[in-house]
């Protein structure tokens, strides 16, 4: 034996135990094969995310149809409102419901810009002018879509869609209030549903990382010189440094395909809090809900002896988590609700309503609040589980009484082969 | 081999007092007391179950004790002082896809030792253990024998002060437990304090000063090897030609005869006075030796009592239920 003296005493700082962790957990995932199904994973969530905007998109359709605000003379818009109800008969939601803004006396003037801006948020464009030439106001996709069935309405008011069509004329403008709303309510959608499969395909991974750990019996090694809490932590952050790599590759993906697009990220409808911050957000909430997730995932596996246990202690996890992102999509369409309020408190669904809420709602301030509400959750639940796992794994022998019937059963066995 | 006296004159390396340890109603270790001398080669003893294991995790700081009170290398916070413990646990665990040289300085890095030193120090040990050719294979392409040497070696690769070994000779061939008392040795040899449990007694008897028997989360025994030794009476092998006599009504009751021989306790008075008695009933003495007893015998002695003795209250608890 040569140069096995001198240690010093002392031990690392916990940060610095959790470095050493990760580090490990970081490079033998980054090197493995099943980092390349983890870097094809995302394929999946598209996949069901594009089905899920499809029914999203139909359930918006229904609940929060945009409609046709008219400011016309008395008479044509009593015209539009008959003209509109029989077109509805035959052709159903094709007609944009028309709701009366300004029954206008004659020669009085209206601001169908200032209604779209500061008025009601279920708008989508402005009929203004008279039946002969009528004026529709709104964002260019919306008047675009709707001056086929303006015209049919028009000329139905007139006096019967046999007679020819009116010239519909356009006045574009930005945005109206309601498609605005609409854009948010998807942009908040698709960060919501973007959140929930990444933090599910991760937390799953980091219950793995533990129970292979187990299996191979590493556990005890690093229980012995660091506290179980780093060890927790340093598996918590070497997966989200993984997702990091993920979301960096698939990110810059994401990003050539926006900015090739006719007009890139303008044409998606602004967040309230604006792009730079959305994304700074997105990937924090996205942090939070998978350290918050990812530590219950570890609290979980450090309770299971094997993967038997682990499967089905994860699976009520696992639902409770779907009954989150539910509360969370619930409350996204229900802003200032009492649902939202508990959704934006409750740990688990606040990731998911703050991010919407950042989609929705301006300003910072309360995101900076959540985000340390939710990092003291995260460091409480790791507490937590790191206690579990001490108090509850780490023991060893006979269940009571067997330890003597090994005994007198061991005696016989084992004892002679010590005599050599 | 330092007697208990030494033990008590020396500064410890490891003080425990009344440490107790429940798990759902069982205790398995009830109220042990160790006392490791600094620079020991310490064995703690147990049949399995016995709660060696239970006792060196709590040591550790792995567990936390229910009662009781634990000082290591001076702190009483075992997390305090990582840096100068290496351990090796009786599950052996290593990551398959590992490197040998990355596995050993990676349990280096856990213990504060930076990893590219860990790196340098692992391949000299490596070298040194004739393991060298092995130094950039996965753990998962080495031998269970080679596999638990690079362990082991990741246990020293800090160079610890002490060093905590759960069952370390398990699992090795024979050769390889020759490499590791080797090892222990050399460790002891520099200062090094090695405490490793075992329920192979005749490891401990060739490598401890001091030992401890555990048996039902009891130690019923800790001291000198040579104190657990004389608790077992020497043992008298004696050979007579004749098998039949007046002569054997001076043996002691408790004697045994295989054959030819007869087997007793050595008396207080010693064998003179049954000599000459033996000599004048003509006997016919062929061979006569006096055997001290092993740590072995003492071992089972010991254990054995402890044993019956916690079997015994169990029962008693149980009728007075």
């Amino acid at each position: 034996m040569t140069g096995l003296q001198g240690g010093k005493s002392g031990r690392l700082s916990r940060l610095s135990a959790a470095y050493v962790v990760a580090r490990r957990d970081f490079m033998a995932i980054l090197f493995s094969r099943s980092f390349l199904f983890f870097l094809l994973g995302p394929l999946f969530p598209i996949v069901v995310a594009s089905f899920a905007g499809g029914v999203g998109a139909q359930l918006r359709d229904t609940v929060d149809r945009p409609q046709l605000g008219a400011a016309m003379t008395d008479k044509d818009v009593t015209a539009m409102l008959n003209a509109r109800a029989e077109l509805a008969k035959t052709l159903g939601d094709i007609v944009p419901k028309v709701v009366v803004l300004r029954r206008l006396a004659p020669g009085e003037s209206y601001d169908p810009a200032q209604a779209l801006a500061g008025g009601r948020r279920d708008i989508g464009a402005v009929l203004t002018g008279s039946l002969d030439r009528p004026v529709l106001t709104g964002t260019k996709e919306r008047i675009e879509d709707w001056r086929g069935p303006v015209a049919l309405i028009a000329a139905s008011a007139v006096g019967g869609v046999a007679r020819p069509l009116p010239e519909v004329t356009l006045q574009s403008m930005a945005t109206s209030t309601a498609s605005e709303r609409t854009g948010q309510l998807l942009t908040a959608q698709a960060a919501q549903t973007l959140l929930f499969l990444l933090t599910m395909l991760l937390a799953g991974m980091v219950l793995s990382n533990l129970v292979e750990e187990k299996g191979n019996k590493v556990i005890e090694i690093l229980a012995a010189a660091i506290p179980m809490d780093a060890v927790f932590l340093g598996k918590l952050f070497a997966m989200l440094a993984i997702s990091f790599v993920g979301i960096a590759v698939w990110g810059s993906a994401a990003g050539v395909f926006v900015m090739s697009a006719d007009s890139g990220l303008a044409a998606m409808a602004e967040p309230a809090v604006g792009w730079p911050a959305m994304i700074v957000l997105g990937v924090v909430y996205f942090a939070m809900a998978y350290l918050l997730l990812g530590s219950v995932f570890l609290a979980l596996g450090s309770l299971a002896t094997t993967v038997r246990e682990v499967q089905t202690l994860s699976m009520p996890a696992t639902m409770m988590q779907l009954l989150v992102f539910f509360l969370a999509s619930f409350a996204m369409m229900q802003p200032g609700s009492a649902a939202e309020t508990a959704a934006v408190v409750f740990p688990f669904s606040s990731p998911y309503a703050m991010v919407a809420r950042a989609a929705q709602q301006p300003g910072l301030g309360q995101h900076l609040l959540a985000i340390g509400w939710q990092s003291l959750c995260v460091m409480a639940i790791v507490r937590a589980g790191s206690q579990l796992f001490r108090r509850r794994v780490m023991k060893s022998g006979p269940a009571r009484g067997g330890g003597l019937r090994v005994f007198r059963r061991k005696r016989q066995t084992e004892l002679p082969e010590s005599a050599h | 081999m330092a007697g208990n006296a030494g033990v008590m004159s020396r500064a410890l390396a490891i003080e425990a007092r009344g440490l107790v340890k429940r798990f759902d109603g069982f205790t398995a270790v009830d109220g042990v007391d160790l006392a490791v001398p600094e620079g020991a080669v310490y064995g703690i003893l147990g049949p399995n179950g016995a709660g060696k294991t239970t006792t060196l995790r709590m040591l550790l700081g792995i567990i936390d004790p229910d009662a009781g009170y634990r000082r290591i290398l001076g702190s009483e916070r075992p997390h305090d002082v990582a840096r100068a413990i290496g351990y090796l646990p009786e599950e052996r665990g290593l990551y398959p896809a590992m490197k040998a040289t990355e596995a050993i300085a990676f349990v280096g890095a856990l213990r504060g030792l930076p990893l590219r030193e860990g790196r340098r120090r692992a391949r000299k040990l490596l070298e040194e253990y004739g393991l060298g050719y092995a130094a950039d294979r996965q753990i998962r392409q080495l031998s269970k024998g080679m596999a638990q040497q690079v362990q082991i070696l990741g246990t020293l690769v800090h160079r610890p002060r002490l060093v905590m070994l759960d069952e370390p000779f398990s699992g090795l061939d024979a050769l390889n437990q020759g490499k590791l008392e080797k090892m222990i040795r050399g460790l002891a040899a520099e200062g090094t304090t090695v405490i490793f449990s075992t329920h192979v007694i005749a490891h401990a008897e060739r490598l401890c000063d001091d030992v401890a028997i555990i048996a039902g989360g009891k130690v019923p025994f800790a001291g000198s090897v040579d104190l657990a030794r004389d608790r077992i009476p020497a043992q008298v092998r004696l050979e007579t030609r004749a098998v039949a006599g007046d002569w054997v009504h001076a043996l002691p009751s408790s004697v045994r005869r295989e054959g030819r021989f007869w087997h007793f306790p050595l008396p207080d008075t010693g064998v003179e006075p049954l000599l000459r008695t033996l000599i004048a009933s003509d006997a016919g003495i062929l061979s006569l030796s006096i055997e001290r007893a092993g740590l072995h015998d003492a071992f089972v002695a010991i254990a054995g009592e402890a044993a019956a003795r916690s079997l015994a209250a169990d029962e008693g608890g149980e009728e007075r239920k």
